[in-house]
């Protein structure tokens, strides 16, 4: 369970989050929705241990464990895991290279044997598979070259190997064309369960057709302004943010 | 007396020149004596020289450096063999017994006569190749026959724990005739504990239509000084590869002069440098474009953690004759810690009109966005920033494709930034 109450953040002395109550019970997925520059990033930033973020007030815990005390490195291996929004390339690291160190270290935090490389490469193809990605994507430099599809897959990618407890999913919709929509919410649907939750950040409706939300929350001005059921959605869709939120 | 006045090396000359390799042999009698000459009137270089601006060697003017008496007792730790021959020297002088030489090797001092009108034939007046002429006592005499394909070759140099500072100046000739190939690997290693100065210059001659890829490992002791110098003559048509790591040492200059004399030469010239705490890493490189239709490239990469310092010029002359020239030189900084500085210094100097000439250079920390990234993934900050380190290199590593190279140089960076860190 992710519980956040009453979080205040703010980034070189602008207040961003004014107030953020928020809860995803195991095994839900909540979707939360909002006008650019409402947030949202900022959101999934502090809750993943981006530098930079001064929070001034309130807590986040998952599982009763306050994270906000924890490195980011410490979060993901307490299972936590942040889809980018605009995922980073990284020039002379290796997909496969990176993928594995990222898997083994969190293995490693957890007390689990490491995984060597042909066992990896087994395991990545099924998943690649199953995103319908090609082998190539192992060979690569980290998202250097890669479309913008292309990277949004990688970060389904990397959830899928990680098998996080609770994601964040920060647009990873968006540049999507309908094909990879329903690959990478398949992704995501694939993961649901009674032990994993997930916080799906989006700008439309679309994507809340093919992953279906339990919640779903709305984000204006740094704070949630209301919450409701799958309709929610459809609702903002059809009457926009200030309607709705008024 | 001033630091960098020449009085110890001098001294230490006047006193050894008889009993020197050749030292009644008229012709290095006289080479020796020519030297020494030079190096009494320039002394080490200083800071007031455009050249060295950046490069203090008053450390080494200070310490007393003697020669090595004997080889050493004691067996030092060799590193694996990798190649299927290997030349070793410990502390300058050749240790048969634990080398495998090709028929296209010799050593200096075993055949110092075969040297004559090619010992020197390259070296210019430099003070550092001035001190190496006058007290060198041994090297590699490599003459690679045409059209042989030399494999790969291993030069190691060990220093060895004498307990006092010892200097040493090996003299290295490698001769590459028309189309032959080579790759030499050279490996240079020493105690963390000695204070000693390692001074190797090589003279290398690649003939037309020859290769030679010459990767170089620099992993002295941490209190080592090296003075290395390399002057390379490729014929048309020829190609010199140099790969340069500065890993080790309290103070190192490698310098590399190039000279591309004949049309269609090639020369890639690339190199990384890491330096930690109370390391200095300087690389200078002169590339002369002397014929027409010539082609360099060069990528040098510097890591700085701690307190060190880096140093790179890099001075491109292509003269009037050499149309159609494409040189292109990039050298990258990365700074891991506020208290490291980097000085760069590019130089081109261009008389032909037609040429294709660029240089560029950067100067960073690592990227917070991208250490975030590897940090979500749940990899913990060190790997993190190891892994950085690691991908800014690898533009510059790339280029060594021989794969006893790749191994040796990956054992030499990897976990580099983790025992800094430590
Ligand atoms: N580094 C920054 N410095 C100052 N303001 C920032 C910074 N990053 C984001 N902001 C501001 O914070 C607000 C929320 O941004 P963000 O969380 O990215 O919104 P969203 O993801 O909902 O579009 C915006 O007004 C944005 O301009
Ligand atoms: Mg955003």
């Amino acid at each position: 369970m992710l519980r956040i109450e009453g979080l205040t953040a703010e980034i070189d002395g602008k207040q961003i989050l004014k107030g953020i109550n928020l809860e995803v019970p195991t095994g839900e997925v909540h979707a939360i929705m909002g006008p650019n520059g409402s947030g949202k990033s900022t959101l999934s930033y502090v809750l993943s241990g981006r530098e930079g973020y001064e929070i001034t007030g309130g807590s986040a815990t998952f599982n009763g464990v306050d994270i906000l005390a924890m490195e980011p490195e410490e979060r993901a291996a307490a299972g936590l895991f942040l889809a980018f929004q605009y995922p980073v390339e990284l020039p002379g690291v290796g997909n496969a290279n990176f993928l594995r160190t990222a898997l083994n270290s969190i293995r490693k935090a957890k007390g689990e044997p490491e995984v060597d490389a042909m066992a990896f490469l087994k395991m990545a193809r099924a998943k690649l598979k199953t995103l319908q990605m090609s082998d190539d994507m192992l060979k690569r430099n980290v998202n250097v070259g890669f479309s913008g599809g292309e990277k949004k897959r990688n970060e389904v990618l990397q959830m899928a190997l990680l098998e996080p407890s609770l994601a964040i999913l920060d647009e990873t919709d968006s540049g999507l064309d309908i094909d990879a929509l329903k690959i990478v919410s398949e992704g995501v649907n694939a993961m649901r369960g009674p032990n994993f939750s997930a916080l799906v950040i989006t700008h439309y409706q679309r994507l809340l057709d093919y992953i279906t939300p339990d919640r779903v929350h709305v984000l204006m001005g740094g704070r949630i302004v209301k919450s409701g059921g799958p309709e929610l959605a459809l609702e903002l869709e059809a009457e926009g943010y200030a309607k709705v939120a008024a | 007396m001033n630091a960098m006045t020449p009085g110890g090396f001098s001294a230490r000359f006047a006193g050894l020149r008889d009993h020197l390799p050749g030292g009644r042999t008229p012709w290095v009698a006289a080479l020796r004596g020519a030297a020494a000459e030079h190096f009494a009137a320039t002394g080490l270089p200083h800071r007031k020289l455009e050249a060295w601006r950046y490069t203090d060697l008053s450390p080494i003017a200070q310490a007393q450096f003697t020669e090595a008496l004997t080889l050493a007792a004691e067996h030092p730790v060799l590193p694996p063999m990798r190649a299927p021959h290997r030349a070793v020297f410990v502390d300058g002088r050749f240790a048969a017994g634990l080398s495998t030489l090709p028929a296209w090797c010799r050593t200096l001092a075993g055949d110092l006569n075969a040297a004559e009108g090619w010992l020197g034939a390259l070296a210019r007046d430099l003070p550092v190749v001035s001190l190496n002429t006058m007290l060198f006592e041994d090297g590699l005499m490599l003459d690679l026959p045409a059209g042989t394909d030399g494999g790969a070759l291993e030069l190691l140099s060990l220093a060895s724990h004498t307990g006092r500072a010892i200097a040493f100046h090996p003299r290295h000739l490698i001769r590459l005739s028309e189309g032959a190939s080579l790759t030499l690997i050279e490996t240079s290693l020493g105690p963390d504990g000695a204070s000693y100065l390692h001074n190797p210059v090589f003279e290398i001659q690649v003939a037309s239509g020859a290769t030679l890829s010459h990767v170089r490992i620099q992993r002295e002791g941490r209190a080592g000084f090296q003075l290395a110098t390399v002057l390379a003559a490729v014929e048309g048509g020829g190609t010199y590869d140099n790969f340069t790591l500065n890993a080790g040492a309290r103070l190192v200059r490698n310098e590399i002069h190039t000279a591309l004399l004949g049309p269609k030469a090639a020369c890639h010239m690339n190199g990384a440098q890491l330096a930690g705490d109370g390391q200095h890493a300087d690389t200078t490189t002169y590339l002369d474009h002397a014929a027409p239709d010539c082609a360099s490239r060069q990528t040098y990469k510097t890591v700085l953690a701690g307190k060190s310092r880096g140093v790179f010029q890099g001075k491109i002359l292509v003269r009037q004759v050499a149309q159609r020239t494409d040189g292109y030189q990039m050298n990258q900084a990365l700074l891991l810690s506020e208290d490291a500085e980097i000085d760069a210094k590019p130089q081109l100097e261009i008389y032909a009109d037609d040429v294709k000439c660029s240089h560029g250079a950067t100067v960073g920390a690592l990227d917070e966005a991208q250490l975030f990234y590897l940090r979500a993934r749940g990899i913990p900050a060190e790997t993190a920033r190891a892994m950085l380190v690691q991908a800014f290199l690898t533009e510059a590593i790339e280029g060594v494709t021989h794969p006893l190279a790749q191994a040796a140089l990956a054992e030499a960076t990897e976990g580099w930034w983790e025992r800094e860190a430590a």
